[in-house]
């Protein structure tokens, strides 16, 4: 059994944990639930030697520990998966799982790596997960979901006792995501103490026994899933009452206006196989399809982040050929990225820098963004969005995960956008702030934004937006409009042909 | 095997090598012989030791300016205690090794301990070991010890039946060599080879990894300080003397050698195979312009100057290129 007694850490001004106890039992699943900023991470960081608290103890059957890094937790069975994927880019598959604890040949063969028991290891801890992939393939050429995988299936190659995942399932699809539970439920079967982190309801209780609730760096409370009702579970974490999922939006947007943006035939090798969409100002499109289907792909088509072989695009009526972000972001258009580590913070900057960096290279460096402008726009978006920061020259790194996904959502409403393009934009955020960005594109829409919004989340889209399409092998197949924009006919939709089976 | 887009730079510089070694053959006549690439060998060997402990340390990430100052401290540290110190050249190599490691060792250890920039440290390193160098020998030392004269320099020799008469192939060629099997060896096939891999490549994934980082990035560093002494003891023997001023700058043409092999300066990405190519095509060049015998020999930096440009623009270009195939 591993258990915190009294964790204490504080972060400068910010108490991130306040004498919290918890303890991980062998044969259960711990649901920790808690809102942006709350202090999960920073709770399991504590756990396995990536901070050292400033108070308490952590102790490992009932002695006390000192862990000093990621390898002391190992050595004592503790396996983490962090909220941001961390594996090595430019080594392959195999290596990751392995990194650090590879099978070798005796010293009088020089202690050399045994690559093909590498290999069979690898593929071994994927098969766990449902996932045949080639595992002499470079982690910096897959998708986000394929790593946050292949970081679960590293989890799983050690003889673990503790197994810890924060938001493991932030970029997963249902079938990933019900395989990935499957895996935890015969771990807990096999006596392993699992930690699962996440803000999925429907989540936490398909899998946990028992729930731990944080909010402000405390533990309010912690109960038996099956006694803990959901009502009360938001109340424990939020500490005050949300209202339902935004509302849906009005058939108004039903009325025929012009397109804001519209794309014909675009293709791209490997990637688009022949996309149309339209999008009017005024309204939100919601692309809806399973991962690999094309809906990442299809954003950063538009945004001139790859180029597209064949097709045509056309801003407000005019046809535009954009071949650089910078170009697109002329033309009115925003992009948000489901990739948030890779390609958007800028770790060492303030949460003020990084809000406005859309806004400078928009106007270009001669017309700089003055000091008042960006503290009075910086103070705006803060409180809008409601992002937890100590203050606005915090650096963004010091931040939850969950508020860095809203700084980089406010850096592109900062640049006063016509078409805003979001990839999976609610990733990794608490319910709270779910609604509130669900709210906030419902009036940004009202103010004739034209909105593209991918998202795994049928609920979510359909609460979103007026009109779904639907990708399926890279391409636009059907679109939903009106009554039939509902969760359940869009899963028909999605799910109505062969999928094909293998994703890479 | 499939050819991956990270290996796509090594392949253009074994063309470049091949192209260069082509051209040289069909302008000059007795361009093509083994006494040419014999002689491309040995006069190139110590840099060769001394870019792969380059290619260790920027694999990590990291760059050591102190190579050139520490080849030339081991040099006159091996001279004075032969020459003047009567100790046998056999240990005075042997010390000059340990010190070359342990100036390394330092050095990581200060860089890691108090989070400097390396290039700082190494920096400083360089003008540290290049003074004591001065204060060891202030003037060049010959070495007449027949160990190394006779033993090292002439026994210790393979001859392979090549040419009109056979060639030999002195020890420097065969501890360069050596130096860059055991580098392959470590790089490519030990889990600290990996490390050394995964740190340059992300140091914070490497930590979150569980990775001993720290005890890597001190050991990169001893392993180029180590080095930086086996090239120095590499150029004594190739002189038969131990020179302070000798090696200036040295460090730099290791660089040029890792880059031009493909390693990328950022780190992570890269191998030994390609800095053996980079120090054949930088001692290529060296010859091309000798045999022209007009040009005078800073051509060489010239030409080694405009191919790292190139090469540097090529690997940006084949960055994008790899993204689209692996994204095909
Ligand atoms: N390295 C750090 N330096 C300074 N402050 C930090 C650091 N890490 C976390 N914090 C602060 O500690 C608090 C708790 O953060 P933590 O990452 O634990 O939240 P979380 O519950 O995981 O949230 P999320 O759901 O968004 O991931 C936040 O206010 C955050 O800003
Ligand atoms: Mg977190």
């Amino acid at each position: 059994m591993l258990a915190a007694r009294g964790l204490r850490k504080r972060f400068g001004p910010v108490l991130a944990l306040d004498s919290v106890d918890l303890e991980i039992r062998p044969g259960e699943v711990l649901g920790l639930m808690g809102e942006n900023g709350a202090g999960k991470s920073t709770l399991i960081k504590c756990l396995t030697g990536l901070h050292r608290p400033d108070a308490g103890t952590i102790e490992r059957d009932g002695r006390p520990i000192t862990l000093r890094s990621p390898r002391d937790a190992e050595a004592l069975g503790v396996s983490t998966v962090h909220q941001e994927v961390h594996l090595i880019p430019h080594a392959t598959v195999a290596e990751n799982i392995c990194l650090g604890r590879e099978p070798r040949r005796n010293w009088l063969l020089g202690g050399s790596i045994r690559w093909r028991r590498v290999r069979e290891r690898a593929n071994a801890a994927l098969a766990r997960l449902g996932l045949a992939l080639d595992v002499r393939r470079e982690v910096s050429t897959l998708p986000l979901a394929i790593r946050q995988l292949v970081a679960i299936a590293r989890a799983l190659d050690i003889e673990a006792r503790t197994l810890i995942l924060d938001e493991p399932t932030s970029s997963l699809d249902r079938d990933e995501v019900e395989r990935l539970f499957s895996t935890l439920r015969r771990l807990r079967g096999e006596g392993l103490g699992i930690v699962v982190v996440t803000h999925f309801l429907d989540q936490v209780y398909a899998i946990a026994d028992r729930i731990a609730v944080l909010r402000d760096g405390r533990l309010v409370g912690a109960a038996l899933a099956a006694s803990l009702p959901r009502a009360e579970l938001v109340a424990m974490m939020v500490g005050r009452a949300i209202a339902p999922a935004a509302a849906r939006a009005s058939s108004e947007a039903e009325r025929p206006r012009a397109a804001a943006l519209s794309a014909r035939g675009l293709r791209r090798r490997g990637a688009l196989d022949g996309v149309d969409l339209d999008v009017a100002a005024g309204e939100a499109v919601g692309l809806a399809g399973l991962l690999g289907s094309g809906r990442s792909e299809t954003l950063r088509a538009l945004f001139g982040a790859d180029p597209i072989d064949e097709g045509a695009i056309e801003v407000s009526g005019r046809r535009h050929s954009i071949r650089s972000p910078g170009a697109a972001m002329r033309l009115g258009l925003a992009f948000l990225s489901e990739d948030r580590r890779g390609d958007g913070i800028l770790p060492s900057l303030s949460v003020r820098d990084n809000l406005i960096t859309a806004l400078q290279a928009q106007r270009g460096i001669l017309r700089r963004v003055g000091r008042r402008e960006a503290a009075a726009l910086a103070d705006r978006l803060i409180a809008s969005l409601r992002i937890k920061a100590p203050s606005a020259s915090t650096p963004i790194a010091r931040l939850s995960g969950g508020n860095q996904q809203k700084v980089l959502l406010a850096r592109w409403l900062a640049t006063d956008p016509r078409v805003l393009l979001l990839d999976e934009p609610t990733r990794g955020i608490d319910i709270g702030a779910k609604a509130d960005v669900l709210a906030l594109v419902a009036s940004l829409r009202e103010k004739g934004l034209a909105v593209v919004f991918v998202s795994s989340e049928l609920e979510e889209l359909a609460a979103a937006c007026g009109r779904v399409v639907v990708l399926r092998d890279r391409r636009s197949v059907a679109q939903l409009r009106g009554a039939d924009v509902d969760p359940s006919a869009m899963l028909a939709a999605v799910a109505a042909a062969p999928e094909g089976g293998a994703r890479d | 095997m499939k050819l991956r887009p990270r290996d796509l730079p090594l392949l253009v510089a074994a063309i470049v090598l091949v192209t260069a070694f082509a051209a040289g053959a069909l302008r000059y006549d007795h361009f093509a012989s083994v006494a040419v690439v014999r002689n491309l060998l040995v006069d190139n060997a110590f840099l060769g030791v001394a870019a792969v402990g380059a290619t260790f340390v920027i694999l990590s990430g990291g760059i050591d300016l102190s190579v050139g100052a520490v080849m030339a401290f081991t040099g006159v540290v091996v001279a004075a205690l032969v020459e003047r110190g009567g100790v046998h050249p056999g240990i005075a190599i042997a010390i000059a090794l340990a010190l070359g490691a342990a100036f390394g060792l330092l050095q990581g250890a200060i860089i890691r301990g108090f989070a400097l920039p390396a290039f700082l440290v190494t920096l400083a390193g360089m003008f540290l070991a290049r003074g004591m160098a001065f204060a060891v020998e202030p003037q060049s030392r010959p070495i007449r010890h027949p160990f190394v004269a006779t033993t090292l320099n002439e026994s210790a020799t393979i001859a392979l039946p090549l040419g009109e008469t056979s060639t030999t192939i002195p020890l420097t060629v065969s501890i360069g060599a050596v130096t860059f099997v055991v580098a392959w060896f470590v790089l490519r096939q030990t889990p600290f080879g990996r490390r050394v891999y995964a740190i340059g490549d992300d140091l914070q994934g490497a930590t979150v990894l569980g990775l001993p980082v720290a005890a890597t990035t001190i050991a990169v560093y001893a392993i180029s300080g180590f080095l930086s002494a086996l090239a120095g003891v590499v150029f004594v023997l190739y002189q038969q003397a131990g020179d302070p001023t000798a090696c200036k700058g040295l460090e730099l043409d290791a660089i040029a050698a890792v880059v031009i092999g493909g390693t990328l300066l950022r780190g992570g990405v890269g191998s030994v195979v390609g800095t053996l190519i980079g120090v054949l095509i930088y001692g290529l060049i060296q010859t091309i312009i000798t045999f022209e015998g007009t040009l005078s020999s800073w051509w060489t930096r010239i030409v080694v100057g405009a191919l790292i440009l190139a090469f540097v623009a090529a690997q940006r270009g084949l960055e994008r290129v790899g993204r689209r195939l692996a994204d095909a």
